[in-house]
């Protein structure tokens, strides 16, 4: 079974962080995702820059950038994570836009995530219907599950066939924004939170957007089953040592 | 080998809509709301009239007769220039801004190079009276002041980009964002062939009243339905699509592309995406943009902020690959020249966009009778200074 299914198992919620490969300099990637598990995260989306990251705020478009600028690309990456299954065995996610997967090659690209022992893919730009007639066979032969957003104006029916094509988790962002830009849950995220747990959906829903600290964190969860932090902990790592990541983490589990 | 574009959005293998789920919702109303609103005859007579009344179509074809003798060729300027607001771009945003006010939003952003488009959207939304939002380059900002004063005067906010490049690019990556944020009163106006299906193809139908009139206005002056050659400068290519459209299944009719080198296609300073670019995906759709091998989208450049853009409109991928269209590149230089010479023969100021396609004689020989239709698309008014410092005038 895939780590992601297998951890969507456990009885408790999930914790997943995002950063930026190559940043705040290009060689973190592995002390980053050993800091995390160690720190008792569940899950990590790993982003591989984009230049022109249209779906995120300032902060992780300034990473993203750096990023860039320290010499980050797909080869170095692969590279970097060759060997991180001998330490770390919580699911791994690389989330990124499409366009440099395409120039990759979708296969090979695919083919480079089982054998490092990537479990999933995010790629907000990857439309649903391009993904399962051109894509989906593909994914499935190397074992790797994709994740679908959804946001508070998908349609019921929309969501519906989201969650029928997937096979692991459903994304829901909080809100209609850009990754960062909203501090705090009102009464229409709670609402919306609610709205699609009342769905009942086969596959169980991570929150992401807007998630900063243990409120926040307690405010997505309550519905879901579990929350992604991004632009909160990309601008943690931007001014402390890689080793007090483990000092960050509680602020969002315990507060 | 059809040229228009099919029912899933796609001309040939470019096009679709690559867009992030946040987007869906306002695309696809847009996708399944614009054939048919277009078509309406109550749309079809206030778009009419406005082209008419308020930009003052048809827009002359004019027969350049010392240009003419000069290349030994009968040449033809469709006067896109003499619109109000100086260029084609208010075509698409008096049918844009319709299309806004029978979706029901309230609120418009846009995305500029030149500022034309960014005027041109600002002219329509104090025309009906709606909240203008554009974002603009801040590297364009300060080349296109002219035009950013004109916005402001008509009541639109100016928002700078500064990320990347700082052009036309990272202004349409910050207008994406703000509708992403603004998913449910805003309507995105895109300026250009360019975005998630289907803004190529609506963005086109808007702007062929060019190639629309250019049949019409033939038959007038040269008992002819069709040119032996359209010509048009290429960024995203709005202007080209419009000047081509009702010519595209016509193998009569060259179709021919001008893209901006830049310092020279080679000199790491360009914008000549046909020559630089590979299949990929950029704002939306998938079509040739200048990458690198790793699928990070490169800085282009271009003298011309409106053609200083790393791709170019699916429709016109599509013709580069199939080899109906000819493409071609003017640099900085060629296109200065080209703009000086159209104004000391015809007494024309070109956009220094609209000059790339007048460079089309340094690549090509036509024959003495010829017809070509150059689109001449936009006035170089806001361009003086960027004429006077490289003319030291």
């Amino acid at each position: 079974m895939n780590r992601i299914n297998q951890k969507l198992q456990e009885d408790k919620k999930l914790i997943s962080i995002y950063f930026t490969a190559g940043y705040p300099n290009l060689n973190d990637t592995t002390t980053i995702i050993k800091n995390l598990e160690k720190s008792g995260v569940d899950m990590i989306e790993i982003g591989l820059p984009f230049s022109d990251p249209l779906a995120d705020g300032p902060t992780i478009q300034a990473s993203s950038t750096q990023a860039l600028k320290n010499g980050m690309t797909t080869e170095v990456l692969f590279n970097q994570l060759q060997d991180i299954r001998k330490s770390v065995s919580i699911p791994l996610i690389i989330m990124g836009y499409f366009n440099p997967i395409l120039q990759y090659g979708v296969e090979a690209f695919c083919k480079r995530c089982q054998e490092i022992g990537i479990d999933g893919l995010i790629l907000p730009d990857l439309p649903v219907d391009v993904f399962v007639e051109q894509y989906k066979a593909t994914f499935e032969k190397y074992g790797l599950i994709n994740v679908f957003l959804i946001t508070p104006q998908t349609s019921d029916e929309r969501i519906r066939y989201i969650d029928s094509v997937s096979n692991g988790f459903i994304y829901m962002v909080s809100s209609a924004s850009t990754t960062g830009a909203k501090l705090g849950f009102g009464e229409e995220q709670t609402n919306y939170f609610k709205r699609i747990a009342d769905l009942n959906l086969n596959n169980p829903q991570i929150v992401g957007f807007g998630i900063s600290n243990h409120k926040t964190f307690n405010q997505a969860t309550q519905y879901a089953k579990g929350a992604i932090i991004g632009s909160a902990f990309v601008k943690f790592i931007k001014k402390s040592p890689l080793d007090n990541i483990e000092n960050f983490i509680p602020t969002i589990s315990i507060g | 080998m059809s040229y228009n574009i099919n029912e899933k959005g796609y001309y040939g293998e470019f096009g679709g809509a690559f867009i992030p789920e946040m987007l869906y919702p306002n695309v696809e109303e847009l996708r399944q709301n614009y054939l048919k609103v277009m078509v309406e005859p109550s749309f079809q007579k206030q778009f009419n009239q406005l082209l008419k009344d308020y930009v003052g179509r048809p827009s002359p074809l004019y027969f350049a007769n010392r240009l003419s003798k000069k290349y030994q060729t009968k040449i033809y300027l469709k006067r896109e220039d003499l619109n109000h607001t100086g260029a084609h771009k208010i075509n698409n945003t008096i049918g844009q801004i319709l299309m806004a006010k029978r979706l029901g939003k309230t609120r418009i952003i846009a995305e500029t190079g030149a500022g034309q488009h960014g005027v041109a959207t600002a002219t329509v939304c104090a025309l009906m009276g709606l909240e203008c939002i554009v974002y603009m380059g801040e590297i364009d900002i300060a080349r296109q002041a002219p035009n950013v004063a004109r916005m402001k005067m008509l009541g639109a906010r100016v928002v700078p980009a500064t990320s990347g490049s700082k052009t036309l690019k990272d202004a349409t990556n910050e207008a994406i964002r703000d509708w992403i944020n603004n998913p449910e009163n805003t309507h995105y106006i895109i300026g250009s062939a360019i975005g998630p299906h289907p803004y190529p193809d609506m963005v086109t139908r808007f702007q062929s009243v060019i190639s629309e009139e250019i049949t019409w206005q033939l038959k007038e002056k040269e008992n002819r339905e069709y040119p032996d050659y359209v010509v048009a400068c290429i960024g995203g290519g709005s202007n080209a699509a419009g000047t081509y459209y009702h010519f595209l299944d016509n193998k009569g009719v060259g179709i021919i592309a001008i893209e901006a080198a830049g310092k020279g296609i080679d000199s790491g300073k360009s914008a000549a995406t046909s020559a630089l670019g590979k299949a990929g995906i950029i704002h939306g759709c998938k079509t040739l943009l200048m990458q690198t091998n790793d699928g990070q989208i490169t800085e282009p450049y271009s003298i011309s902020a409106g053609l200083d853009y790393p791709g170019v409109g699916p429709l016109h991928a599509h013709l580069y690959k199939t080899g109906r269209g000819e493409f071609y590149s003017a640099t900085d230089d060629d296109a200065m020249q080209a703009g000086l010479e159209l104004t000391q023969l015809e007494g024309i100021i070109p956009a220094i966009e609209t000059a790339h396609a007048l460079a089309v004689f340094k690549h090509k020989t036509f024959k003495p009778d010829d017809i070509v239709v150059i689109s001449l698309s936009g006035r170089g008014d806001k361009d003086l200074q960027n004429y006077i410092d490289y003319f030291n005038l």
